[in-house]
């Protein structure tokens, strides 16, 4: 038997129990450091001054939001069409790849507006078919997604190492890192477009590869909910055979959405590679992948919430640099702490708060209809 | 404890102090959020009587059994057994009491034998040989009394649907049940079995176990019951002998008003076959024949039933017309498109060439329940491009086709926003039928169409087929309930094994004849069913 819920008004499910839920996790993060023997309330009011307090913490918190949002956007498509994409960082990981090949063959030569569109192009079609492999092999071969995809992340990482190390290194270097693309590849910084039209701000790594990640959360959103394939997609997530009914083939939505999903990821390296490094480089997806899978979580796979949670991780990567600046014994494992009490309590435990509006919810219709009959 | 003589009375009927009740419900309330499931019921069920309660899908009884069951706790009132008042805060303590409970959907381990799910939760003492040879003895014992028929070492697997209900009562049995509790038993048995269900339960009463049977099936309450109680919206708005009531009485009350429990249709006008089937057959992926040579014609204007217990290929030969799966040899014609195994046809062509399918299990292929009734309301026609604007699904059009559908088909709530969840089975139901109706099908395969929803939208729902009848639509129905097939078909299909084994004209036909073509269907089904487990472990 399955415990009736009891309906609430939308407005608790999607604003007030995930708010509820991260206080949760600060409250508990909070036990933590009084336990390590400093004070919390410091310790909360450093991290949103670092991450909030001036342009420059806006800057770096927006910058790490963006990969969250490319990443937390790929974990959501996949999730409604029923599938568990792990592979982010992979996808992640392969997409910079793609870019960093493209840049580095036509960097020289070819002009912004010619790369840009190559670039995101090659990011999207790498990303896609890092997701393809276990797309197939899951929608004709029924190999499951999370096995393979986490797989794949490993098979990435090694790919990497060995054209980073063989192929790709940069002739006399000693660090496995290519050479420089070239000025023409490199993807403004939000400071200097707002510098050409009078606006002064710090020098941050925010780059423009925000704006297409505000403009994939509006084409996401469209799609699902939208347009006929969102509504075969989220059909097949929810019921596989209530999709054949309607004449879908599952198997050619599992393969579209894992692509679409993986293309997504391998936006990741827009950020990095042609926002930031400006040259391919190991490890520049920093587990932003992984990360992404908490953010949809959080963000209840909607593209609106997603942007939301993305925002708070960036604060959370932000403002914990800064913490383990100002106060050494917080390290930046706390925030990783604080992550995971996050993805705990708005994942794991998402519905344990909800007997208590439950019950105050019921508080209040109980009184209403008494008021009216007295 | 309670005497012989006590337990004999069927219904008290006044004179003399009264035994207390088997059970006795005492203002029960229960709400979830905004739905009051259970208000003010109270009621009380004599030892050694059958009591039937009936009420329309979602009047609540399902609620109040869970609450006696121990699966919800009531928000305030009282249980009563044998008088004492109980509280019953898990199925644990239920069973404890004595009660049992046989569910709609059985709950047993298919790769156990009988004996072995009896004893599963019973197992009396972590080694399982003396507890076996303990409840082996106990088994005999209430075999004898009873005589319910069931091997205690046969393999769940490899008995028939009627079986498997008989080891449920086993089981309840076994675990010294007092009180029985039956939810809707009768949808999967032949009238045959029906009758044999009943001739144990009254075994079970002249042997002092009370028994409650929820059912949606007038026809049973009259037969099988000493007593109902009638439930509408969360309340008992009637307490009837079963003697001094009858089925248009008890329609009426379930429903809340006057119901018409015949249907009138005018004779047939038929014209050229629509759907044309040649020696159909399927086989899964197992390798089992689900459908074997099946051959059978549909006219426009002609409603044909097929008939049959289910799980003898029904399902599948519907789904093969749907185009869900293409057939392993044969042909179909349906609306001159030829469909083999060489030239499939998904169900998305089926669709274009004026094909709907209406399909048997509304949750899992019907709708999506997580989708709003606006989105279930195109679930097969989302690439329609009256719904789109460049592209794009436009969700004011979604919002008034829903709301027309709604009106036309008198779905409740008009709500396009909510959640398919959430509406009843019927309204379910009356969606997706609105659905597929309003693009007025040239060929309408339908399966199951009133199970499990009410009185009132079973009425709905036929009038709306024979009004496609008559609108030269060729319509398959396949259902398991007899009463629905004779009232609508114009020529019944009795289906066993995945074979056509009958073709009659519905008016040369009666329950008992289809019975006794689908209860041969059913012996042939079980040897086969147990030769395939025999080969099974082997292969």
């Amino acid at each position: 038997m399955t415990g009736a819920q009891t309906p609430l008004p939308c407005w608790v499910d999607i604003v007030l129990i995930p708010l509820a839920n991260v206080t949760l996790a600060f409250l508990v993060a909070g036990l933590i450091v009084l336990a390590i023997g400093e004070n919390p309330l410091l310790a909360i009011r450093v991290m949103i001054a670092g991450a909030l307090g001036d342009s420059e913490g806006v800057g770096y918190t927006l910058y790490y939001a963006t990969n969250f949002i490319f990443t937390g956007l790929a974990v959501a498509l996949a999730f409604h069409a029923g599938l568990f994409n792990i592979g982010g960082e992979g996808q992640a990981y392969i997409g910079g790849l793609g870019i960093g090949l493209v840049l580095l063959a036509g960097g020289r030569y070819l002009s912004f507006s010619v790369l840009l569109p190559l670039a995101v192009l090659a990011g999207a079609g790498f990303g896609a078919a890092w997701a393809l492999v276990p797309a197939y092999l899951q929608a004709y071969r029924g190999s499951h997604i999370v096995i393979t995809t986490i797989m794949f992340n490993f098979l990435a990482a090694a790919l990497m190492v060995y054209l980073m190390v063989n192929v790709l290194i940069a002739p006399g270097s000693m660090s496995p890192e290519s050479r420089e693309f070239g000025p023409a590849a490199h993807l403004p910084f939000i400071h200097d477009v707002l510098a050409s039209i009078g606006i002064k701000l710090t020098g941050t790594p925010l780059n423009l590869s925000l704006v297409l990640a505000i403009a994939l959360c509006v084409f996401v959103w469209l799609l699902l909910w939208h347009t006929p394939l969102g509504f075969e997609l989220r059909t097949v997530g929810h019921s596989e055979t209530a999709a054949v009914y309607a004449g879908v083939r599952p198997r050619r939505i599992i393969i579209i959405a894992m692509c679409l999903s993986g293309a997504m990821a391998g936006f990741v390296g827009l950020n990095e590679i042609m926002g930031v490094h400006h040259r391919l480089l190991l490890n520049f997806t920093a587990g932003y992948g992984f990360t992404g899978i908490a953010v949809a979580l959080m963000g209840r796979n909607h593209p609106f919430g997603i942007i939301l949670a993305s925002i708070l991780f960036g604060i959370l990567s932000q403002g914990g640099t800064e913490l383990a600046f100002t106060i050494p014994t917080l390290t930046r494992d706390m925030i990783v702490v604080i992550q995971g009490l996050v993805i705990l309590f708005s994942g794991a435990l998402s519905q344990l708060s909800r007997p208590w509006f439950e019950w105050l919810f019921s508080l209040l219709q109980r009184q209403a209809p008494a008021v009216r009959g007295a | 404890m309670l005497t012989e003589a006590n337990r004999r009375g069927a219904v008290p009927a006044g004179g003399g102090t009264p035994p207390p009740s088997a059970i006795e419900l005492r203002h029960i309330e229960k709400r979830f959020g905004a739905v009051h499931a259970n208000r003010d019921v109270s009621l009380s069920v004599s030892p050694g009587s059958i009591t039937g309660i009936v009420g329309e899908n979602g009047a609540g009884k399902s609620t109040l059994m869970s609450i006696l069951f121990g699966f919800y706790q009531a928000d305030s009132g009282e249980i009563l057994i044998d008088g004492k008042p109980v509280n019953i805060g898990s199925s644990g303590a239920a069973i404890a009491l004595g009660i049992g409970m046989v569910h709609q959907h059985f709950v047993l381990v298919d790769t156990f034998t009988v004996l072995e799910n009896i004893m599963l939760g019973a197992e009396g003492g972590p080694l399982l040989r003396r507890g076996a040879a303990a409840a082996r003895q106990e088994v005999a014992r209430l075999e004898r009394e009873y005589g319910l028929g069931v091997d205690p070492e046969a393999l769940i697997s490899a008995l028939p649907v009627g079986a498997l209900q008989r080891v449920e009562i086993l089981k309840a049995l076994y675990r010294r049940a007092k009180i029985l509790i039956l939810d809707e038993p009768t949808g999967v048995l032949t009238p045959q079995e029906t009758d044999q269900l009943f001739r144990i339960l009254s075994a079970l009463r002249s042997r002092g176990t009370t028994v409650i049977l929820i059912t949606h099936k007038l026809r049973e309450i009259m037969a099988a019951t000493d007593a109902v109680y009638v439930m509408r919206a969360g309340a008992i708005v009637a307490h009837r002998r079963t003697a001094d009531t009858d089925p248009a009485e008890l329609a009426e009350l379930m429903v809340g008003r006057k119901v018409r429990l015949t249907l009138d249709k005018a004779a047939g006008r038929y014209g050229a076959a629509a759907l044309v089937a040649e020696s159909l057959s399927l086989r899964d992926e197992r390798g089992v024949t689900r459908v074997d040579n099946a051959s059978f014609q549909i006219r426009t204007g002609e409603i044909v039933a097929i008939a049959g217990v289910s799980g003898n290929g029904q399902s599948e030969l519907l789904e093969m017309l749907a185009g869900i799966r293409p057939p392993t040899s044969g042909r179909f014609t349906a609306n001159h498109r030829e469909v083999t195994a060489e030239t499939p046809c998904n169900p998305a062509e089926m669709r274009v060439i004026g094909v709907a399918h209406i399909p048997e299990d509304r949750h899992r292929l019907g709708l999506v329940s997580a989708f709003v009734a606006s989105e279930s309301a195109i679930l097969g026609y989302q690439r329609d491009t009256a719904y789109t604007r460049y592209l794009l699904l436009i969700k004011q059009i979604l919002m008034r086709h829903c709301a027309m559908l709604m009106e036309r088909f008198d779905v409740r709530p008009r709500a396009p926003m909510l959640r398919s969840a959430n509406f009843s089975g019927g309204n379910q139901q009356k969606l997706i039928i609105a659905r597929e109706l309003a693009r007025e099908p040239k060929i309408l395969l339908i399966g199951q169409p009133t199970r499990g929803v009410d009185i009132g939208a079973i009425e709905f729902i036929h009038r709306q087929l024979i009004l496609r009848r008559e609108a030269g639509c060729a319509i398959l129905l396949v259902s398991v309930e007899l009463d629905e097939v004779m009232a609508l078909a114009d020529r019944i299909l009795v289906m066993c094994g995945g074979r056509i084994v009958g073709d009659l004209p519905a008016d040369e036909a009666d329950e008992r004849k289809l019975g006794l073509l689908m209860a041969n269907a059913q012996g042939r089904e079980a040897s086969e069913t147990t030769a395939v487990t025999a080969i099974g472990p082997g292969s």
